[in-house]
């Protein structure tokens, strides 16, 4: 099966260009429905304006805008305008192009063959081509870049058979390959500024140079970022914004008054804090959307370190499950924003199955199961005490904590609340000194890139976050994370995934929470903006604003 | 004037044995909380592995015994050089030499109109004492204290800034406006008035309801009457003998809350996003970014230090019978 999309004609209006790509991926990949793309048909009769400057948000304050070395949250969002990866991803994860402008995957799935477009500058002023990918995937990221040296490991060779064309061979077929790609997770560097540097050291850190369509004008410390428009652009007429300036406003009610006054134009992620969400979604001027984060799909859940007693057995998490209502959660805790789990895999993720064991709320259930396993009633109805530390992101998470302590109280199960700070947090989980914690992973658009991590016991790795630090281990699911991850018949990967969910929703490794959505408000004179599954961390090349 | 050399001298020695004694205090200190830099951006990049903590930690200098990593510290203090922020790529002293305008701008504004506003009402509700005009200054005094500051700012950003749209909520400058000279400093005086009011109502409170108390005290003493009976004017008794007296516990307070000028107005910094060196010393904490944090504390530290001995010398001025009592 070979996979070939070729992209985008120069001349046509974008609008037409993007529903070309999308038209072809859907005929290609026989995905029957597209979303996002095709935007509210009205919008797209209008023509787009030159000019204007967006206003948003950086919060936190990012230490550096050199995406290849950060990879934080703030970090995506301003220098995705900055960098750009060889590909983006539709509202339904499929490649749309970025860097590169079509691809073919080999029948054997051992080749990805990337072609660039033309006439690409780096802000600098130098030509980009296939060296500056090559130097990119096989040494700088290798180097610095986490997620990206997990991915580019796998490849047997990196090279550039021309100019245009990269060519990536793999030791063993990885279909989630093609998922790797967007800018956050393998942002294209500068060959000619980082090759036999430091890269940490780099001085051009502090001014990066990138090919996207927007170029770091001023970044006053404490104040505002302040993007502008690159001229050289290599598609024609793009951007159509003059620049988009992001302000740290640290403080969230103060974030919160920045966008009702028409201040700024844009917030995402974590700026507004969910209760704020019902109170600033009736505003005449803006729009909600929780969309543009399916990429990263976030999942939250109860972290059980499997290390000590009683939470070692699984009758235990699956009472804390039944003694849950996650539903309560969503809807009084995160405001509505976010969808009831069902197993490990987010619902927006390819090779989700919601047909596995679920748990209702049911006090009762939980109850037979503590007795089963003959935790009874002390005299004051306490069958065990645990620890939970809620993660110090905020007070959503706070609040989340005092539920559960209220929650998990009726059961029985007594709870202690420990608080702590990021820095804590992530010292005393990456070191397995907790007992249940709260956490959330980013799934990165594919379950063999952001789910197999948490659950296989190859990933049992003290000091490091975000493994498998409950110390949970099964080899069937091992194995069957391995094989799905080889796998290149879509059909027989689906067949381990469904397998793989089905044991973990039995087992409850962890005690899955909510797929959390955030909220992204955009004024309504903001067209075209988040449109991809990275969203507001996508280029905003065709982003343009509407008249007041 | 000798007598003056002397205690000045003394008092630097000393100072300068409490600095050392606070950079070592500190240094320990910043390193006894859980965590550190490394595995704070390793939890915000969301995905770590061995490799990426142990090379930060390499390159933060953190996999030195931690002794040695004092040594090194305190050698660079003493050529004056406050060390290099690894998170954020730059020595620590350009870090802080660009945020500390922002914030002295705010504070000692705040802390001028404070004590000249505090001063007057005091004096003021002092002479009137009660009458309306006093209790309406104590009242005022009194919830000006006890609101909380945060509040305060949010409800003027909201009257002022979203309601009545007078002045601009938040920031420093008008961004992207280009201004230079002194439509700069008009600029940069309009953002500043919420954020200065805000914080000088909260001190002026202090100033105000000390002023009083101790104008009350000192308005009951023989000298006073006296001045009285010698038929001196009313004004002259309260400013000459009744206010230089009572004035003393003030200037204590004012040189304690000088000293804090720096690292005192991280909540106002906060709510008007104001880029001070305060918030940047509660993300160096949060982010465990030692560096920069004990730069920041060196600095408050010579702060407080300075501004004790200039509050010494400013009694001996106010009073002379201080001076002559050493």
């Amino acid at each position: 099966m070979t996979r070939s999309i070729s992209g985008f004609q120069f001349g046509l209006p974008l609008a037409v260009q993007r529903a070309t790509a999308a038209g072809l991926l859907a005929a290609v990949l026989a995905i029957p429905a597209l979303s996002g793309l095709t935007a509210a048909p009205a919008m797209a009769q209008e023509t787009p304006v030159k000019g204007g400057v967006l206003n948003s948000i950086v919060q936190p304050e990012p230490p550096t805008l050199m995406l290849g070395l950060n990879q934080q949250g703030p970090t995506q969002t301003v220098a995705g305008k900055i960098y750009q990866g060889l590909l983006t991803y539709d509202q339904k994860l499929n490649p749309l192009p970025s860097l590169a402008k079509s691809w073919t995957v080999s029948p054997d799935g051992l080749t990805y063959t990337f072609k660039l477009f033309e006439n690409v500058t780096w802000h600098d002023g130098k030509p980009f081509t296939a060296k500056d990918v090559v130097f990119s995937a096989s040494k700088f990221l290798m180097e610095v870049h986490p997620r990206a040296r997990a991915v580019f490991a796998r490849c047997e060779s990196i090279t550039a058979p021309d100019e245009l064309t990269v060519e990536f061979k793999l030791k063993e077929p990885f279909p989630a390959f093609l998922q790797s790609f967007e800018v956050s997770s393998a942002p294209i560097v500068p060959a000619h500024l980082y090759e036999g540097t430091d890269f940490r050291a780099n001085p051009a850190n502090a001014t990066p140079i990138g090919t996207g369509p927007f170029k770091l004008k001023e970044w006053v410390k404490g104040s505002h970022i302040q993007l502008v428009r690159n001229e050289a652009y290599y598609k024609a007429g793009l951007p159509y914004l003059d620049g988009i300036t992001f302000r740290v406003i640290p403080d969230a009610a103060s974030r919160s008054l920045a966008l009702e006054s028409g201040q700024v134009q844009q917030t995402q992620y974590s700026d507004v804090e969910p209760f704020e969400v019902p109170r600033l979604k009736t505003l005449a001027n803006l729009e909600l959307s929780t969309k543009g984060y399916e990429f990263v799909a976030p999942m939250s859940w109860l972290e059980i370190n499997h290390r000590v007693k009683p939470l070692d057995d699984k009758r235990f998490r699956k009472a804390i499950a039944y003694a849950i209502d996650r539903k309560f959660i969503r809807d009084k805790i995160w405001f509505g924003l976010g969808r009831v789990p069902t197993g490990p895999i987010n619902s927006v993720v390819k090779f989700y199955d919601p047909k596995v064991t679920t748990y209702e709320p049911n006090i009762e259930k939980a109850k037979a199961l503590l007795d089963e396993m003959g935790l009874k009633p002390d005299a004051k109805g306490v069958r065990a005490t645990v620890k939970i530390m809620p993660m110090p992101y905020g007070e959503t998470w706070t609040r989340l904590g005092e539920y559960l302590k209220q929650a998990l109280g009726k059961a029985g199960i007594a709870v202690t609340l420990e608080s702590t700070d990021a820095a804590g947090w992530s010292q005393r989980v990456a070191n397995w000194d907790y007992e249940i914690t709260t956490n959330f992973l980013y799934q990165y658009g594919d379950p063999a890139l952001g789910v197999a991590r948490t659950y296989i016991s190859d990933n049992i790795r003290k000091g490091v976050l975000f493994t498998n630090t409950m110390g949970y281990s099964n080899p069937k699911v091992d194995a069957l994370f391995a094989s799905a991850a080889r796998e290149i018949d879509p059909a027989k990967r689906q067949a381990d995934y469904s397998e793989v969910q089905q044991i973990l929703a039995d087992e409850l490794p962890v005690v899955w929470l909510l797929e959390m959505e955030f909220p992204t408000f955009l004024d309504k004179r903001v067209r075209n903006a988040n449109k991809t599954a990275i969203g507001v961390n996508d280029t905003y090349e065709d982003v343009w604003l509407a008249a007041k | 004037m000798l007598g003056f050399a002397h205690l000045f001298a003394s008092r630097l020695v000393k100072a300068l044995a409490i600095l050392i004694a606070i950079v070592v205090m500190n240094f320990f200190l910043v390193h006894a909380a859980p965590g550190d830099p490394a595995m704070v951006m390793a939890g915000e990049a969301g995905a770590a592995d061995e490799k990426f903590v142990e090379q930060l930690r390499q390159q933060f200098g953190l996999d030195r015994p931690l002794h040695e990593q004092l040594a090194t510290y305190v050698g660079k203090i003493a050529q004056g050089d406050l060390g290099f922020s690894y998170r954020q790529q730059r020595p620590v002293w350009d870090i802080l030499a660009e945020r500390l305008p922002a914030t002295l701008i705010l504070t000692l504004t705040a802390f001028l109109l404070a004590l000249a506003a505090g001063v007057a009402l005091g004096t003021l509700a002092a002479i009137t004492v009660g009458t309306w005009a006093d209790s309406a200054i104590t009242v005022v005094a009194l919830l000006a204290y006890a609101t909380p500051i945060y509040w305060i700012g949010l409800m003027m950003s909201l009257l002022f800034s979203i309601q009545l749209g007078w002045l601009p909520a938040f920031g420093y400058e008008t961004i992207g406006a280009g201004y230079t000279g002194l439509a700069h400093a008009a600029d940069v005086a309009a953002h500043l008035i919420l954020p200065v009011i805000t914080l000088a109502l909260f001190y002026m409170a202090g100033y105000a309801r000390l002023t009083r108390a101790s104008m009350l005290e000192v308005r009951g003493q023989d000298f006073v009457k006296t001045a009285k009976a010698k038929g001196l004017s009313q004004s002259h008794i309260v400013t000459r003998h009744v206010l230089r007296n009572a004035i003393l516990p003030v200037i204590t307070v004012a040189g304690i809350q000088a000293g804090q000028l720096v690292g005192g107005s991280i909540l106002i910094e906060t709510v008007f996003a104001w880029p001070g060196i305060g918030r940047l010393a509660f993300e160096a904490v949060l982010q465990r970014d030692y560096q920069v944090l004990l730069g920041i504390f060196l600095v408050t530290s010579v702060m407080v230090i300075l501004f004790n001995i200039l509050t010494d010398i400013l009694y001996g001025l106010v009073d002379p019978r201080i001076q002559a009592a050493r």
